[in-house]
């Protein structure tokens, strides 16, 4: 009972990680009805920039310059970090995606590829190929609650996950861009004439989407503070195939897909040896969309006719 | 102004039909001169052009290594390849329009005699070294992948992430079947054909086909789900699968798992890798002319209109994917028989991203554009070789930079009729001419 316990903590930590990937997937998905293949590598990118500013801080604050106790500095650092990596995935919708608005979808697919590949390399020819160590900013305290050893860490990452998760649906349901997502995710066509600028409306999915993303990469790298270039690729891959399972444009199924996905992975690597998680865990995945091919929460298929 | 560019048209018009006149049998004479003037002389060229080396593909690898020896390059490439080319080409081209003529009587046996000029102008050009031997069977393989992509992703329009699956699938495949036979192996035991390497040739066709059958069995995998989904989601089954592959082949101690597989006997030479390249450019060419290729692109236009013109979509689907899981597989045999090692991360994301680019640089829905991608591709990543990781950057851009400007790619499209290849061309007006009894 107590492993089972563990386990479903460390499934709550990775879940979340999933979790808020997931989201950026599903919202760019249901607005622009693209599928960003390079978010995984914003994911990254939020990693590493969160990693910079930190080092960053922790050094000004070594001066005296800026002496905040741990947990502001960290507040400081997730809000910067979301802020600068916004920044980047805006770049990337600009650069990459707005020629291709009318253009068929598989090309969007690709060009979403090659720009992950290029933020890939890019870091690497950046940074070189060794890998970086996120600084600790609190100190981890171990509490033991009924057997079950949990890090203030790994509460502080699940309840900032959900806070996160709390205010995108606000934004979402409560505002007026979030009215403007959800009626382009509804009829893209009939948006424009009703005076809502898809181009911003766009730039601020992929913002949103790309601040998330830097969120989790931050907690990731309190949790496994060891970054490396290619560490959007898996976790990445994974928060997509999470994000479809939770229905394509669907926010609650990404963020409730997310935890599945981390619990399924987590007590798969309980149970079987851990070499083969991966390939359960995406087994399980190929089986529930075949039965269930749009999801959990996806709009059920119907086939469109052209006329 | 208009007289101006007539005079133009007219000082240089005159070359291009002139080129124009030569028939492709005259090309393949003229590179034919030109790779037995290299082999002869390229040496000795190359050290006189100020080069230290004969440049491995008509120099491009030079224009980032040493930009500097730009111009002698360039100098030589016009000594060894521009000038006996065009020179043979232009000289012969009334007796190459002559023989072309007269075996259009047999148009099987024109295109035979065709492949085989083209087979020994590329041993020859490629037995310079071994670097150009590896390359022409890497191109060559790249040709194969590329091909059988564009059938799911081209000619069917779905996206389709799951050929580095097949690939690995039919690799491993073929290469248990070669060191089961043939090579003394600690975890799969002594060869079951004892002291019988020589068999190896014989018996690696059959292990390739074995290899592609395996692949086109995982493509069960993928076919049938595709059936109720298009598009997106097939993109993340087909993705599911090939990660499920990569993970299985680690998993599984018989193949050493991440270590990597090796010990393949070295039968993939260079006219064996010719001859499958050739063989499925056939094949898969005559696939998508036939009827069930129409079928694929009905089921990509609308699926629903084909259904209710009496196109079976499930099987058309099936078929398509298995088809061309069989030649990826095949490919992978290949390539691990060239390579003799194989490991499951050479399967991956990186590999996808590699083949996609292919397709989409190439040209979606043809086979000159799948052929002009392969080997574009990888020309242009040796090119590029010299730059090293920077490589990974400049090939996404370009790739981006095709997609913004010509999202299906650079040669979409176009129909190949291997007929075309084989005519004489008319002296008046430099236009392929058709003769009576072609077909």
């Amino acid at each position: 009972m107590a492993s089972f316990l563990q386990n479903t903590v460390s499934a709550l930590q990775f879940g979340s990680f999933y979790a808020l990937i997931a989201l950026g997937y599903s919202m760019v998905y249901g607005v622009l009805m693209l599928f960003n293949f390079a978010h995984g590598d914003i994911f990254m990118t939020g990693a590493y920039i969160g990693f910079f500013i930190s080092t960053g801080l922790v050094a000004l604050a070594a001066t005296g310059f800026l002496p905040l106790p741990g947990w502001a500095l960290l507040a400081l650092v997730i809000l910067l970090s979301m802020l600068a990596t916004s920044l980047v995935g805006v770049l990337v919708e600009r650069v990459g995606y707005r020629p291709l608005r009318n253009a068929p979808r598989a090309s969007a697919a690709v060009t979403g590829l090659m720009i992950g590949i290029i933020l890939e390399t890019g870091n690497l020819a950046l940074l070189g190929a060794g890998r970086k160590s996120f600084p600790e900013l609190i100190k981890t305290t171990t509490y033991v609650i009924a057997g079950v050893n949990i890090t203030n860490t790994r509460i502080m990452i699940v309840a900032l996950s959900i806070l996160l998760m709390i205010g995108l649906n606000f934004f979402i349901r409560r505002t007026k861009y979030g009215m403007a997502m959800r009626a382009m995710a509804y009829d893209f066509a009939v948006v424009p004439l009703m005076g809502v600028s898809i181009d911003t409306i766009a730039a601020m999915t992929f913002a949103i989407g790309s601040g998330l993303a830097a969120a989790a990469g931050i907690f990731y790298g309190i949790a496994y503070p060891v970054l490396d270039p290619y560490m959007g690729v898996i976790v990445g891959w994974k928060a997509f195939v999470a994000a479809i399972l939770g229905g394509r444009g669907s926010i609650p199924g990404a963020a409730l897909a997310g935890f599945l996905m981390g619990f399924i992975e987590i007590f798969v690597a309980a149970i079987f040896p851990s070499t083969v998680r991966d390939l359960i865990a995406f087994s399980i995945i190929m089986l529930i969309l075949t039965f269930r091919p749009n999801g959990f929460f996806g709009e059920p298929y119907s086939a469109q006719l052209r006329l | 102004m208009a007289m101006q560019s007539q005079n133009k048209r007219s000082r240089f018009g005159w070359l291009g039909s002139a080129f124009g006149q030569v028939p492709t049998l005259g090309w393949l004479f003229g590179m034919l001169l030109s790779a037995l003037i290299e082999h002869a002389v390229g040496y000795r060229l190359a050290l006189g052009v100020g080069l230290s080396s004969i440049p491995p593909i008509f120099g491009v690898t030079v224009i980032f290594a040493t930009p500097l020896l730009i111009p002698n390059a360039l100098l030589y490439v016009v000594l060894i390849y521009v000038l006996p080319v065009a020179g043979l080409a232009l000289v012969s081209a009334r007796w190459t329009n002559k023989i072309c003529a007269w075996m259009l009587g047999a148009p099987m046996i024109s295109q035979l005699v065709h492949l085989a000029l083209f087979y020994v102008d590329l041993q020859l050009w490629a037995s310079v070294g071994d670097y150009r031997a590896l390359l022409a069977k890497l191109i060559l393989i790249a040709i194969i992948v590329t091909l059988s992509l564009n059938v799911v992703n081209g000619y069917m329009g779905e996206f389709s992430c799951s050929h580095p699956g097949f690939m690995a699938l039919g690799a491993y495949g073929a290469s248990v079947v070669t060191v089961l036979l043939f090579t003394p192996n600690n975890i799969l035991g002594t060869t079951l054909l004892p002291n019988s390497a020589a068999l190896a040739p014989f018996v690696f066709p059959l292990a390739l086909i074995f290899g592609g059958l395996v692949a086109s069995l995982g493509a069960v995998l993928v076919a049938v789900p595709s059936f109720r989904t298009r598009g997106d989601y097939l993109a993340i089954i087909s993705l599911a699968f090939t990660f499920v592959v990569k993970s299985l082949i680690e998993n599984l101690e018989v193949f050493r798992g991440a270590r990597g597989f090796m010990g393949m006997p070295n039968v993939a030479s260079l006219p064996v890798v010719f001859f499958w390249t050739v063989l499925s450019v056939w094949i898969i060419n005559n696939f998508v002319r036939s009827t069930l290729g129409k079928a694929l692109n009905a089921v990509r236009d609308d699926e629903i209109a084909a259904n209710a013109m009496s196109v079976d979509t499930s099987r058309t689907k099936m078929t398509a994917f298995l088809f061309s899981a069989f030649w990826a597989g095949l490919a992978g045999g290949l390539l691990a028989h060239v390579v003799q090692y194989i490991n499951p991360s050479s399967f991956g994301i990186l590999k996808l991203s590699e083949v996609l680019a292919e397709v989409y640089l190439g040209g979606l829905n043809s086979v000159v554009g799948s052929i002009a991608g392969a080997v574009g591709l990888n020309v242009l990543m040796e090119a590029l070789r010299p730059l090293e990781v920077l490589k990974w950057i400049v090939i996404p851009v370009l790739l981006i930079l095709v997609m913004i400007f010509r999202p299906t790619g650079l040669i979409a499209f176009k129909e190949f009729n291997p007929i075309d290849l084989i005519q004489p061309r008319s002296k008046s007006t430099g236009e392929v001419e058709h003769a009576a009894a072609a077909d």
